[in-house]
């Protein structure tokens, strides 16, 4: 049983990632959007959290903050909405981390 | 593949309503099916008629109208939530004695049950909110 988990908000506003990566399991993946996105950055206080596991970022989110790809953590997929349709239909179940 | 869609966040607040809208279109394009969207909480404001937001502005509102127009879309409004937010169609006028309406072309009201039937009948709930 996968799972894509979605993170809409940022770590320095909310706990709502902390809550998400502690259920996330082998083979599911962890798509970050809205102002999820600046978890994704290498330099943010988020970045050790997301070590090993399989995460995603929504470009178009990434696009509208003024984040390039280069400050992403090493490995983080870069997906537009018809990715994120896919993820969603690839996984089991769809968990928004509100 | 059938998904259901649930938005719980008015539109122009902060995402929800935007991403909800393009992962729809986005879901549609690859031909998946969209079996229902339910507006519940703060959700039910993105069906009413009478927004006018400015002409450089995304018109969120008539941006799901001329979806669900495209599409059939069937746009559900929670009742609950559009009584107590003023979300008001001709029949919930009529039940309880309001003198105008406001609902935007392609939404309907109706109860909880529609978001549980989604579920049921889809292969995947996607819920957008704050």
């Amino acid at each position: 049983m996968s799972m894509l988990h979605l993170v809409n908000k940022s770590p320095y506003e909310r706990n709502s990632l902390d809550t998400c990566v502690g259920y996330v399991k082998e083979g599911d993946t962890l798509l970050l959007i809205e102002d999820g996105v600046y978890a994704a950055m290498s330099s943010g206080k988020a970045s050790a959290k997301l070590s090993g596991l399989d995460v995603a970022v929504l470009g178009p989110d990434l696009a509208a903050r003024g984040i390039s790809e280069e400050r992403l953590i090493d490995g983080v997929a870069v997906v537009d909405y018809a990715g994120f349709v896919d993820l969603a239909a690839a996984k089991d179940k769809v968990q928004s981390w509100l | 593949m059938k998904f259901t869609i649930q938005v719980n966040e008015g539109p122009y607040q902060h995402q929800a309503s935007d991403s909800a809208y393009q992962f729809t279109k986005a879901a549609l394009e690859k031909g998946h099916e969209i079996f229902r969207v339910f507006f519940y909480h703060d959700g039910v404001n993105n069906g009413t008629r009478l927004t006018k937001p400015p002409q450089d502005d995304r018109n969120v509102v008539n941006r799901w109208s001329d979806l669900a127009a495209k599409h059939n879309l069937d746009l559900v409004i929670c009742v609950a939530a559009a009584q107590r937010r003023g979300i008001v169609d001709d029949g919930e006028a009529k039940r309880n004695g309001k003198d105008a309406t406001n609902i935007a072309p392609g939404f309907r009201i109706s109860g909880l049950g529609q978001l549980v039937e989604g579920a049921i009948q889809s292969e995947r709930l996607v819920v957008f909110g704050d």
